[in-house]
């Protein structure tokens, strides 16, 4: 499981405000290449436990958040640190290609 | 030491690797970040025959796949990179990973193909796209172009008018060349339009699409057309870029010699890679069985001579 569901309510206080950088999976149920990143993201969430938090936001009930961030195809997933999105990959990417942008995050 | 390895897991790859597993080939599939296809990227498949009411193009994949794994095929969800096909046993490598096998089957298929103007690669997923059915919602009460002329055009544009204020289809052409019953269904709805005998030449927009110069191909007059999205389908290119030292037709696609074989004796191909004139899901599937069975064919082929040198 990934750790948390984001939503347009708690994504200031969750994502913006939060200590550790937080990977956000945008993805709606519609989406089949979501389907393809989504376990992906759940071992990531498990092998990068206490470095990074890793939330899914609903972009059919959250429209605002993807909309600020103009999100405009998914799976989107980006990497939120002190409030900022540091890193964004758009479309379905393997392990490796998602694993590398979120040590880069983490190293940037 | 695979017997053999197949390349790409759409509806090619997994019917060889059904068929390779079960005549006892020790097979993995090295099936791509993108596993699945084409058909993970569309809805309802309403061709694909023992589904009488059709079947969504992710559940069939996903069928596929099971019905593989059940046979014993090993399936790694990553991309080959590069390969040595020079000398028996061939050497593969997806990315830092390794490995041997007897006998290649390649189905890696083939993509979209994109405009290739200036300022659309940026744009990608930033309101240029290629799936409809992926991106639609994201264009909901937005105007929208579709560039195209085939079926898929108008399928994208069918698509895209449930949700979008309006819907423009750009032509190069002063005609389509989908089937009549698509092109009826595009005329007769209300918020789709036409621009025929148009092509865009540029992209532009701050961080997204906003706006896209077309110019009209008869008169050589470029407007700038302000539009929030612009679904690319021209077509697609054979996913062929990555294999050295196998033979290709002008066009990319793999050339196939007698029943499947490329150039390299134990490198066969099947599907969307080699096929440039049917492109269907069943055909795929069917070509991937002629690719296993002579592949299997071959293998014995290759341990009899073996046995007869030792001998
Ligand atoms: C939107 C859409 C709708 C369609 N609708 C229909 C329909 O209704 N009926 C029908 O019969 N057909 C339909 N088609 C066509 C059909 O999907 C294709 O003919 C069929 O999928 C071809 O199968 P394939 O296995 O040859 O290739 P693909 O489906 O293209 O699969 C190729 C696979 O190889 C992988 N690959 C590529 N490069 C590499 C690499 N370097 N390493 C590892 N793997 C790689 C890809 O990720 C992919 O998984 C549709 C196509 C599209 C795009």
């Amino acid at each position: 499981m990934a750790d948390f569901v984001v939503t347009d309510q708690n994504f200031e206080a969750e994502v913006l405000k939060s200590e550790t950088p937080v990977l956000v999976d945008f993805w709606a149920e519609w989406c089949q290449p979501c389907k393809i990143v989504s376990p992906i993201v759940e071992e990531l969430a498990k092998e990068y436990a206490g470095k990074i938090k890793v939330g899914k936001m609903d972009v059919d009930e959250n429209p605002q958040t993807a909309g600020n961030y103009g999100v405009m195809s998914i799976p989107t997933l980006m990497v939120f640190k002190n409030g900022q999105p540091v890193k964004t990959t758009i479309g379905a990417q393997g392990k490796d290609a998602l694993k590398r942008m979120v040590d880069e995050a983490l190293a940037g | 030491m695979y017997d053999v390895i197949i390349i790409g897991s759409g509806p090619a790859g997994l019917t060889a690797s059904i068929y390779t597993t079960r005549a006892n080939l020790k097979t993995l599939v090295i099936g791509g970040v993108k596993w699945g296809g084409q058909l993970m990227l569309t809805t309802l498949v309403e061709n694909f025959p023992g589904f009488p009411e059709g079947i969504q193009g992710p559940d069939l994949m996903e069928n596929m796949r099971k019905q593989a794994e059940h046979h014993g095929a090993e399936l790694l969800l990553e991309d080959f990179t590069k390969g040595d096909f020079s000398k028996q046993p061939f050497t593969l490598f997806a990315g830092d990973k390794q490995f041997q096998a007897k006998t290649v089957i390649i189905t890696s298929g083939a993509d979209a193909k994109w405009l290739n103007v200036p300022g659309e690669k940026e744009r990608i997923g930033r309101g240029v796209s290629s799936c409809a059915t992926c991106d639609a919602m994201f264009f909901r009460n937005k105007n929208v172009f579709i560039v195209g002329g085939g079926d898929s055009a108008m399928e994208e544009a069918l698509v895209l008018a449930n949700v979008a204020a309006s819907v423009t289809i750009i032509h190069r052409r002063d005609a389509f060349r989908a089937s009549e019953i698509m092109q009826q269904r595009a005329k007769e709805h209300p918020k789709i339009n036409f621009l025929f005998n148009s092509e865009i030449t540029e992209i532009k927009g701050e961080g997204r699409v906003q706006s896209a110069l077309v110019k009209n191909i008869e008169t050589g007059e470029v407007k700038e057309m302000p539009v929030d999205g612009i679904f690319v389908a021209i077509g697609h290119i054979p996913n062929t870029k990555v294999f050295e030292g196998i033979e290709l037709d002008e066009q990319g696609y793999i050339k196939v010699r007698d029943h499947y074989h490329t150039n390299v004796p134990g490198v066969f191909t099947a599907g969307d890679v080699h096929d440039r004139s049917y492109r269907q899901a069943v055909t795929a599937a069917g070509f991937g069985c002629a690719a296993a069975l002579e592949t299997e064919r071959w293998l014995a082929m290759q341990g009899k001579e073996a046995e007869f040198t030792a001998n």
